[in-house]
């Protein structure tokens, strides 16, 4: 069946079946391959996007409950301003190793911050402990968060 | 694994030494580039004095750096970048010495071709791992980056008829002070080629280091908290296909029977394709095929593994152990010291096997076409990749054509090529090419695992409580003798070794057995500090039985012991320093230490771990005190602490594959559960300043901190911890 869909403020029309993960529209039929694929069952946060501005895990979504939402991903969140300041902190703090699951930290910790400006280390540990990190970088995306909470304080 | 060193560790001085017999010009020649600038070949020589043998062979470069007429440098480098930040430590080499910006140095994948990038610290496979890039590059990168520039000066100084020695090199040119002349390298590059190659050229002095030892920028940061890198699962060549499998739930199964029906019925779904061991769904998307691969009802023949547990192979590791073994290492008399001894310490040791579970799922994009196989991968072993795509296809070399790409994740998983074989198998059944993606449970389930160890130890310590006879002897499956025969020798091999002989300790009496035990039915290969993984452990948490033993504190008991070792010392005395080790802890609450010398890098660290009513345990802080050597991006090497230090708590808390029936128990991150960002530790890094030749960084904190947190728990508990993962249900307080 057809669906259309809102993706970065672009609408695609794609044909599959409802129950099919927004992840595998996303990456295989969209060719957005910026959200990653890491588990399949939520577990890990790598292919997380937003939904209404919601963090979303899109692997366990299926493209039938999406309806007229807006999603955002990875190759659009730069364009928010809670996703802009995420970004550049981790360029600031060099949060990043092999990579593979920064888009979904990004997207996890861009939403975090449009939520709540100022999240405490328990609010980080709420927010973002749905996102593993294999090689181990939590120590640096808890200094970016802070990072890009104290630049929301100072107005941006 | 340290495969370039044989002094002792207070001698880590003279581990580079193999390059200072070696004349330059052997190893770096120059000539004309394709169009008109210079090209440097490097010849990076083999470690332990295999140089001379290689000189014998005549001149054969492995690396590439080539001074375009635009200005531009590039560099051909043989290793992949994986996290491990080697895209912008190996830039900065060459960079310091031609005097020029990181961001003018442009980097190339290399091709696969083993004689050429052979790793020379891999007995020349062309591979990225056993932290030794910056080790393998340190020398030659910057000769041959001096040598570049004393030729580029060289050529100025002709062109303005002054003395070489009245020009320098700055920000990408030669300059001539006294008349202020300036051109920079692009212009002169044509002219340089035919200089001649200088047979010594002065390296820059390290006090006068631009770039190395100051925090660099990573070079592929950019590209990845956009979304726009590319790693091999997001390749698309036009017209691709997504395929995901089941391979035989136990090893060495075969496919019995396949009913399909249901599978060829979902929309998006183009073809099942039938193998040996494996069935796999070929689709317009992923989600079409991993419907399609729960559609599929599989009948399987289980094999000869059928029935296999883990305790089964425990079981034989243990009993291997009552007997005598290869002999790694041997000082003095263990035998005749043990009986002169007055406290006797006996103790066995177990870990189990473990799983990469790298972020990015094993993946492999293939296009077979009768005259040729294009394969997308990214792999840490580029050569083997197209010698397994080569004949797994029917193809000759050379109409294999291999693209490598980012790595999410290896830690020794990409180290192997059987994903890119499995790949490969499927894609001769398709009109096309096809994207073999890996379900997380088939990445667990189907992975080569971090060995299980089984291990006996005994020591004698002397009326004041020194230890006067070391025994160690282990059981379990070398991956070297497999993956690299030639470094196996007379039962042993330097990676299964490192860390249970060479101790920094002054030990007079040691005695160190092995004996290689390869499980049944379950493959086994490089994890994150391999050998290192397995041995710190158990030798760290003996040393740390014997000063309990001889009631003695954990780091005095060890300095006591590293009189001749300062480097080791001097690393131990810093973190307990910096841990504020010796103050008072709240109750369940302990401070364990680890002190190590791996990968060529000296390392101590202290946890602090809290254990709470009900065995739960939560390391809070580590503290790291770390001598690599001299440090090129202090910031990497902060990160690759940091990075490995949850990697190494991750297993101790909760790593552990098992066998019920012949098949792997764990399958996606509920039943293999990795580190969250809420278990995290607060983890501090001091870098001790040297001027010694650098030493690997990528996997050394993962084997110190396992011991450091079981120490802490015992430090913490009284309950000492002599298997893997830890078991909580043990650390509960008594009602």
């Amino acid at each position: 069946m057809t669906y259309a869909i809102k993706v970065n403020k672009n609408t695609h029309s794609v044909d599959v079946d409802g129950d099919t993960p927004l992840l595998w529209v996303l990456r295989d039929v969209l060719g957005m391959t910026g959200t990653k694929f890491g588990c399949g069952m939520a577990l890990c946060g790598a292919c997380t996007v937003h939904v209404d501005g919601v963090a979303t895990r899109s692997c366990i979504t299926p493209i039938d409950s999406i309806g007229t939402s807006e999603i955002t991903t990875i190759e659009g969140i730069g364009a928010t301003a809670a996703g802009a300041k995420i970004q550049k902190a981790w360029l600031d703090r060099e949060v990043v190793q092999c990579g593979y699951c920064q888009s979904g930290q990004i997207m996890s910790a861009s939403a975090l911050l449009a939520s709540n400006p100022h999240p405490t280390d328990a609010d980080i540990d709420d927010a973002m402990s749905g996102n593993i990190c294999r090689c181990g970088t939590y120590v640096r995306i808890r200094e970016a968060l802070k990072q890009a909470a104290q630049s929301t304080g100072q107005g941006g | 694994m340290i495969l370039d060193h044989r002094a002792s560790p207070t001698l880590g001085s003279d581990r580079s030494s193999s390059l200072d017999g070696l004349s330059r010009r052997r190893f770096v020649q120059a000539g004309a580039a394709a169009g008109g600038g210079l090209m440097l070949s490097l010849n990076l020589p083999f470690a332990h004095g295999a140089a001379e043998a290689a000189e014998a062979a005549g001149f054969a470069p492995n690396a590439f750096i080539r001074i375009d007429v635009d200005g531009q440098i590039v560099l051909t480098m043989p290793y992949v970048e994986m996290g491990q930040g080697t895209y912008t430590s190996i830039p900065m080499l060459i960079a310091e010495e031609l005097e020029v910006d990181l961001k003018q140095v442009q980097l190339e994948h290399a091709p696969p071709n083993e004689k050429l990038y052979g790793n020379p610290l891999l007995g020349g496979i062309q591979a990225t791992g056993n932290s030794n890039a910056i080790r393998a590059s340190w020398q030659p990168l910057r000769q041959a980056g001096a040598t570049a520039r004393t030729m580029l000066v060289s050529a100025a100084a002709k062109r303005w008829n002054v003395d070489p020695a009245s020009c320098h090199a700055q920000s990408g040119e030669v300059r001539h002070a006294p008349t202020g002349r300036r051109t920079k390298y692009g212009e002169l590059a044509a002219d340089a080629a035919r200089m001649p190659v200088p047979d010594n050229v002065a390296l820059k002095r390290p006090e006068d280091f631009k770039l190395i030892g100051t925090p660099a920028k990573r070079l592929d940061t950019p590209a990845k908290v956009n979304g726009t890198a590319v790693y091999g699962i997001d390749v698309r060549p036009p017209g691709v296909k997504i395929a995901t499998l089941a391979q035989s739930p136990v090893f060495g199964g075969r496919v019995k029977r396949v009913d399909d029906s249901a599978a060829k019925a979902i929309k998006g779904v183009r073809q099942i394709v039938r193998l040996d061991d494996a069935v796999a769904v070929v689709a317009d998307h992923m989600g079409a095929a991993k419907k399609g691969l729960a559609g599929l009802k599989i009948e399987w023949d289980d094999g000869p593994h059928a029935k296999l547990n883990t305790d089964d192979i425990v079981g034989e590791l243990e009993q291997a152990t009552l007997n005598p073994g290869a002999v790694a290492q041997n000082i003095g008399n263990v035998e005749q010291a043990m009986a002169g001894a007055v406290t006797k310490v006996d103790a066995t040791y177990q870990v189990p096997f473990l799983a990469h579970a790298t972020m990015e799922p094993m993946n492999c994009t293939v296009h077979v076409r009768r005259d040729g196989c294009e394969v997308w991968v990214g792999n840490q072993v580029l050569a083997r990749a197209q010698v397994a795509a080569a004949k797994t296809a029917g193809l000759p070399l050379e109409k294999v054509v291999v693209h490598n790409h980012l790595i999410g994740g290896g830690f020794g998983r990409r180290l192997e090529v059987d994903g890119i074989t499995r790949a490969v198998e499927i894609a001769k059944h398709v009109d096309g090419p096809v994207k073999v993606v890996w379900t997380r449970e088939e990445d667990i389930q189907h992975d080569m695992y971090r060995p299980c160890f089984f291990d006996r130890l005994f020591a004698g310590l002397d009326e004041k409580g020194k230890p006067v006879a070391w025994n160690h002897r282990f059981a379990g499956s070398s991956i070297i003798a497999r993956w690299a025969p030639p470094l196996f020798n007379n039962g042993v091999d330097p990676d299964t070794t490192e860390g249970a002989i060479d101790l920094v300790y002054a030990l007079p009496n040691m005695h160190v057995e092995y004996l290689r035990v390869e499980p049944r039915g379950i493959p086994t290969a490089f994890w994150r500090s391999v050998g290192p993984s397995h041995n710190v452990f158990v030798t760290e948490s003996f040393m740390d039985e014997l000063a309990a033993a001889a009631k003695q504190d954990a780091v005095a008991y060890r300095l006591a012991l590293l009189e001749k070792a300062p480097r080791a010392k001097a690393v131990l005395a810093l973190a307990a320093e910096k841990a504020g080790w010796g103050q008072p802890s709240p109750e369940r609450v302990g401070r364990g230490v680890s002190v190590q010398f791996v990968f060529a890098t000296y390392m101590a660290q202290v946890a602090e771990v809290e254990v709470s009513k009900d065995g739960a345990v939560r390391v809070r802080r580590v503290v790291c005190a770390v001598d690599c050597g001299t440090v090129v991006n202090p910031d990497t090497v902060q990160a690759q602490i940091q990075s490995a230090i949850n990697f190494g708590i991750t297993a101790a808390l909760h790593g552990e594959i098992t066998l019920k029936d012949g098949r792997v128990q764990q399958a996606n991150f509920d039943t293999y559960q990795m580190l969250r960002i809420n278990e995290a530790p607060a983890i501090e890094v001091h870098i001790v300043q040297s001027r010694e030749p650098p030493g690997g960084m990528g996997e050394a904190g993962t084997s110190a901190i396992v011991p450091a947190v079981t120490n802490a728990i015992f430090a913490a508990t009284g309950k000492r911890l002599r298997k893997l993962p830890i078991d909580t249900s043990a650390l509960k307080q008594p009602a």
